[in-house]
Order: structure tokens, then C-alpha cells, then sequence
């Protein structure tokens, strides 16, 4: 199921769509599952079930302690496949956000009809570019899977064109020039790079990197269709267990999203 | 001296191998320095530059030396490019002073660096020092601990050294940090990429920077003994010692090309590097290459007695050549690279990088085959910074042992 139906129901509700990352088998296989049920109940629109890659460049240490935590439990690529079955189930739409050898490695065919028969909705492909994709997109066009690009502060035009017109169900703005992590302040570059995007696509706006409350949330969802939110929700996990904390994250967020 | 067969398409392939496979944050700068770059070559004032600093600071061209001893020992006649007499003890500095020479010319003020063995660290935090450049160095934890006095010397010569504590501890982990600050920075800082690996154009801007070990070494070759060589070997970590010596004969079609690559406990143990040997094609760094992985394309720990070949990856243009058959790349294990620096200290009075051994313990290996044949071998460090693992191994160090 593409994100587009989370985008048109918050749409209709006049909000910002609020897409909430876990990488899997973190805490555990299970335990990720159930904290990603968890964060859908307490009001996550899209779940990114992050695949654990071994060389996650683009993440800051909250995340990479998390990914190395999973991989050091043997979290499989076949594990990840499973989460994102269990998600979806719940009806939101989920995508696996994932460096892109294990892609390759599993064959880029295979890869998107896996995630197809497990009810994903798609890539979100961080450290590749549409220039290198060409064999995803007409995997990923032929099994309609939406394909999430992300564009940069330090985009081009050109690129920012390029990027957008190579996508499908939403458009990743990352807000900082930097790797993943909290941060107090929301970037000053999100709302120019934003309005950019937008003037090049019809497609809906995310923007992540660095947002970790509800009023964080409420300034971005001011001027994006999404707000997406990572290392807050691990580094919560980190430290309850119960699903507790994590709920009540999600659930401030949410209000965030709706603009409280 | 075209190598054009063998050059990459406009966007760094070489046939399937090569690209760019980046976050797109990074790919303004790395166009930014691709734009830079092709405007250095094309200018006479940064090529004067650059050859006037390689040959009265680094000390270029170096030399080829015909070591009758070992060859006596070997079978074949082996001459040695001596890219171990540099300034700084190997043929890194070549790459350095052409990346910092570069920065500066794009107004950038900071460099930043990985390092495995230490000697990229040591190059880059020179040619900072020299060009009066801001310079930080990230490095392996586990590296930091077995090569401590490389540390001591960036450190002295300004720079400040970042070890890094995440994955495995070693070279490609260090690349990965040194990714994420270039993300952060990348509108003061240059990348100064320390081998012929990664996304374009880096395979491609290193090689065009230490492609004079193999320009210097034909002509070298030519004048000592009147013909080409019949085989040029180097060691092959990322590939940047090795590329720059394939260079200078990648249109000879009679010299044949060998990459020795570090085998380790031997490759049936799966303890080594030997990426092109046992590896499959992937991603990593940047560039489609062969990639030492799991099944699920999760990057594997290398093993090398010698840190800087100690790379789970290798630069693209290695894998076309090994690809095309143009090039071919054997395993060298830990105990062939270490009897081969004994042999050549022994007989000629030189201590190699463990790096080098790999490709002197290579050629003996090819010598018994070729009696009459030259073997060109590119012995691309100096062995200094390996004294600790040599006494360690050789149990040295005790005056009466
Ligand atoms: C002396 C020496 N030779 C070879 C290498 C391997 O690098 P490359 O394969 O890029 O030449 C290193 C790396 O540190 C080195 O120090």
C-alpha cells in the first residue's frame, strides 16, 4: 500500500503526516515489531523500518548503536521482511528505509517482490541518488512500490528536478546538512528547502533529520505535509522498555502534528 | 600515453563497476571538486605547481633500483621503484600534495582524512602542515593502539587525530566518520581521500595525482634496460599504489599486470582481505567494486598483518582490469609478505612497508616461471612503521638472541 493514502487522510484531517523510524531488530525482532505497533497506535501515519546496515554512514551514534545492537543479535534481511509484514498489517503503510548494498545483494528484483508480498510500501534509499537507481525504478514502477529520494540543502535546481521527478509517495528533505541525531533547534535550512521542493513537485514534502518533541514537530508540519522522526524514538527506546515512553513520544508528536 | 580503453564514462563507470553511489548532500561537493579538478589538469600553472612540489619536497622522481641481489635469489631480474624514499616514506605523498594543492585552489581552508596504517594520516597531516591547512584525521581505534607512533607524528605535525570507536574499529570505519563530518562540513572542508576508491571522481582523480610511479618507472625502465618490463606488480589495498604503476603500461599490451592482494591466514581461512580474489561485486564507499560481504551484503571484517591493505573494498577501476582479464590479482598471506621483507632486508639492505611486501613475496613468487624476464615491483613504502609488528613476529629486539 503506497504511503499516498496516509498522505490523503491527513490531508482531509488539514495536518502533517507524522512517519516514525525504528531500524529492525531493535531492541529485538520482536520487540521492535511490537514498539513500531505501539507507535502506529499512539498516532504514526508511515512507519520506516530501518534495515541494519554494518557501515551506516549517514547515521549519527543513537542510531548506529542501535543498528550495531541488531546486527550483533543477527537481525537478517529476511527478520526485516518479517517486520515490515507485521506493520503493514496494522494498515500503516510501512517502508524500509536501507542502504543500498543489501538491495543488490539480495538482487534488486527480488528485493521489491519481496517487499511487495510482504505488504510494504516501498524504499526510502538514503545513500543512493536516481542518477544510480535506474534498475529500482523500473523494478519498483512495474510493482507500483513508492521510491522516497531524498533531496539536500545543498541540492542543485537541476538535482532538486531530477530527484523529485524520480520519486514516488513522498520527497525526503533532510533538514540539516549532517548525519541522523536529535537536536534542540530545528534547522533554519528545512522551510527554504521545503518551499523548493514544493515549487518542483506535486508530490508531499517530509522532513527529517533532528526532530525530537511536539513543538518541533508543530514548526515543521507549519510548512511540510510530513514529519518524520528517528533517533527520538530510538533513544527513547533505548531506555524504557515498556513501550511507555515510547508511546507518549509518539503521542506528543502527534499533537505536534496537528498543529497543537 | 593515453590510457583512454581504460578510462571511466562521464560519470565515473568503469563498465559496470565505479559510479556514485552517494547521499545526495555529498554529490554538490563531489561535483564541486570534479569541476575543480578537470579545470587543475587543464591548467598549466596548477600541472607546474604540482610537478615542482612532487620533485623539491617530495623528492620525485624516485628511483628504480636493479636488485641484482634478490634477483640472484629469485630467478628473474626484479627492479624496484623506490617510492619508499619519498618524503614521508611512501608514495601516498604523491596523492596528498596533489589533493591539498587542489583545496587550496578551491579556496577551502580545513582537509580532513581516514587512515588505516597511518600513512595517509601522516601524508595528508603533512601536506596540511606544508600548505597551511586545518587538518583532522580519523582513525580506527583498533589502529590507533597498533600504530602509535603514527599517531605521535600527525599529532606533531598539527594534526588532530579522532579515533574512531564504531564497528570494527579499522579503516573503513574511519571512512565512514570521516563521511559524516565531510556531510557537516562540506563547505570549508575537502576529502582528502587517502586511496583510488570510493565515488567518482575519486578513482579517477587519485590515479591522475600518483599516476607518475608508473610514467616515471617506464621511462625509468627503458633507459636501464632498454625495453619494457614483462611484468609491473604492486600491492593492492584500495589500489592507489598499484593503479598509479598499471598507468604507466595500461596500453603496453605486453607487460603484463599483477595486483597482490593481502591474503591473510590464507583465503581458505577467511581470516584476509583479498577483495578481488574472494569477494563479490557490491557497494561500498561509494562505487560498485567486489566487496568482502555476507549474504545479506552486510560488509565483513578484513584481516591483514599489514593495516593499510587491511580494506574490506577496492577501487573500481581494479575490477574492470581484473574484470577484463588486463589485470590479474593473486593473495599474498601474512607469511609470505613477512618471509619477503626479511629476504629483502637481508639481501639489499631495505626494509619495505609490510604493504610492499605483499608485492615482493608476488614476484618471487611469478620469478621461478620467468628466468630472463624483468619484474617490475613498486615498492611503495618504507618499512619503519612496522618495526613493532616485525619484532613481534620475528620475536627481534633482544641484542643477544
Ligand atoms: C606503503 C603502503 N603501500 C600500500 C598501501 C595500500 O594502499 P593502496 O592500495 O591505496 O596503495 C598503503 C596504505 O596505507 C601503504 O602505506
Amino acid at each position: 500500500m503506497s504511503v499516498s493514502t496516509a498522505f490523503e487522510k491527513a490531508r482531509a484531517d488539514g495536518r502533517a503526516a507524522l512517519v516514525g523510524y525504528l531500524p529492525a531488530g531493535f531492541p529485538s525482532v520482536e520487540g521492535s515489531i511490537e514498539a513500531m505497533r505501539a507507535m502506529v497506535d499512539a498516532g504514526c501515519d508511515i512507519i520506516e523500518v530501518g534495515l541494519p546496515y554494518s557501515d551506516p554512514v549517514m547515521d549519527g551514534p543513537t542510531i548506529q548503536a542501535a543498528v550495531q545492537q541488531a546486527l550483533d543479535q543477527g537481525t537478517r534481511v529476511s527478520d526485516v521482511l518479517r517486520v515490515v509484514e507485521a506493520v503493514a498489517a496494522t494498515g500503516a503503510p510501512t517502508l524500509v528505509m536501507t542502504a543500498w548494498n543489501p538491495v543488490e545483494r539480495l538482487g534488486i528484483e527480488r528485493f521489491a517482490q519481496a517487499l511487495v508480498d510482504a505488504g510494504g510500501a516501498g524504499l526510502i534509499t538514503p545513500d543512493i541518488t536516481p542518477d544510480e537507481a535506474g534498475e529500482w525504478t523500473a523494478a519498483a514502477d512495474a510493482r507500483d512500490l513508492d521510491k522516497v529520494f531524498l533531496v539536500a540543502p545543498s541540492s542543485t535546481p537541476e538535482r532538486l528536478q531530477l530527484t523529485v521527478d524520480a520519486s514516488r509517495g513522498f520527497v525526503y528533505a533532510t533538514a540539516v546538512m549532517g548525519v541522523t541525531g536529535a537536536r534542540e533547534t530545528t534547522s533554519e535550512l528545512a522551510a527554504p528547502l521545503v518551499e523548493r521542493t514544493k515549487a518542483a513537485t506535486d508530490l508531499p514534502v517530509g522532513v527529517g533529520l533532528g526532530i525530537s518533541n511536539g513543538a518541533q514537530a508543530a514548526e515543521i508540519a507549519g510548512f511540510a505535509d510530513a514529519v518524520i522522526v528517528g533517533s527520538a524514538f530510538v533513544r527513547t527506546l533505548q531506555h524504557d522498555a515498556d513501550l511507555r515512553g515510547l508511546s507518549a513520544l509518539t503521542a506528543d508528536l502527534a499533537e505536534g502534528v496537528r498543529g497543537a | 600515453m593515453t590510457t583512454a580503453a581504460w578510462a571511466p564514462d562521464e560519470t565515473g563507470h568503469f563498465g559496470r563497476f565505479g559510479g556514485r553511489f552517494m547521499p545526495e548532500a555529498l554529490v554538490a561537493a563531489l561535483d564541486e571538486l570534479d569541476t575543480a579538478w578537470q579545470k587543475a589538469l587543464a591548467d598549466p600553472a596548477f600541472g607546474a605547481e604540482f610537478e615542482r612540489m612532487l620533485r623539491d619536497y617530495a623528492g620525485t622522481p624516485s628511483m628504480l633500483y636493479d636488485a641484482e641481489r634478490l634477483s640472484a635469489r629469485a630467478g628473474a631480474r626484479i627492479l624496484l621503484k623506490r617510492e619508499d624514499l619519498l618524503h614521508t616514506g611512501a608514495h601516498k605523498i604523491r596523492n596528498v600534495l596533489g589533493q591539498a594543492l587542489l583545496t587550496k585552489r578551491m579556496g577551502k581552508q580545513r582537509v580532513i582524512a581516514e587512515t588505516g596504517a597511518g600513512q595517509h594520516g601522516v601524508a595528508s597531516a603533512t601536506a596540511a602542515a606544508y600548505l597551511g591547512l586545518d587538518c583532522t584525521i580519523y582513525m580506527g581505534e583498533v589502529d590507533t593502539e597498533r600504530q602509535a607512533l603514527n599517531v605521535a607524528r600527525m599529532q606533531l605535525l598539527g594534526a588532530e587525530v579522532v579515533p574512531v570507536r564504531s564497528g570494527s574499529r579499522t579503516l573503513k570505519d574511519a571512512i565512514n566518520e570521516a563521511l559524516r563530518d565531510w556531510v557537516a562540513t562540506v563547505d570549508h572542508t575537502a576529502y582528502l581521500f587517502g586511496t583510488a576508491a570510493g565515488p567518482h571522481p575519486f578513482p579517477s582523480l587519485v590515479l591522475s595525482f600518483v599516476r607518475g610511479i608508473g610514467d616515471e618507472a617506464r621511462r625509468q625502465c627503458l633507459e636501464l634496460t632498454g625495453s619494457l618490463p614483462n611484468v609491473a606488480a604492486a600491492c593492492v589495498g584500495g589500489g592507489s599504489n598499484a593503479i598509479g604503476l598499471f598507468a604507466g603500461f595500461l596500453d603496453d599490451a605486453d607487460v603484463e599486470l599483477y595486483g597482490f592482494e593481502p591474503g591473510g591466514d590464507g583465503v581458505e581461512t577467511g581470516r584476509h582481505a583479498a577483495t578481488i580474489h574472494n569477494g563479490d561485486i557490491g557497494v561500498l564507499h561509494g562505487a560498485r567494486t567486489y566487496v568482502l560481504q555476507d549474504e545479506d551484503g552486510q560488509t565483513l571484517e578484513s584481516h591483514s598483518i599489514s593495516a593499510g591493505l587491511d580494506y574490506p573494498g577496492v577501487g573500481p577501476q581494479h575490477a574492470r582490469l581484473a574484470e577484463t582479464g588486463r589485470a590479474t590479482y593473486e593473495p599474498v598471506t601474512d607469511a609470505e609478505a613477512m618471509a619477503a621483507m626479511r629476504l629483502l632486508a637481508e639481501t639489499e639492505g631495505i626494509i619495505p612497508a609490510i604493504e610492499s611486501a605483499h608485492a615482493v613475496a608476488g614476484a618471487l613468487r611469478l620469478a621461478p616461471q620467468r628466468q630472463g624476464q624483468t619484474l617490475l615491483v613498486n615498492l611503495s613504502g618504507r618499512g619503519d612503521k612496522d618495526m613493532g609488528t616485525a619484532l613481534t613476529y620475528f620475536g627481534l629486539g633482544q641484542a643477544d638472541a
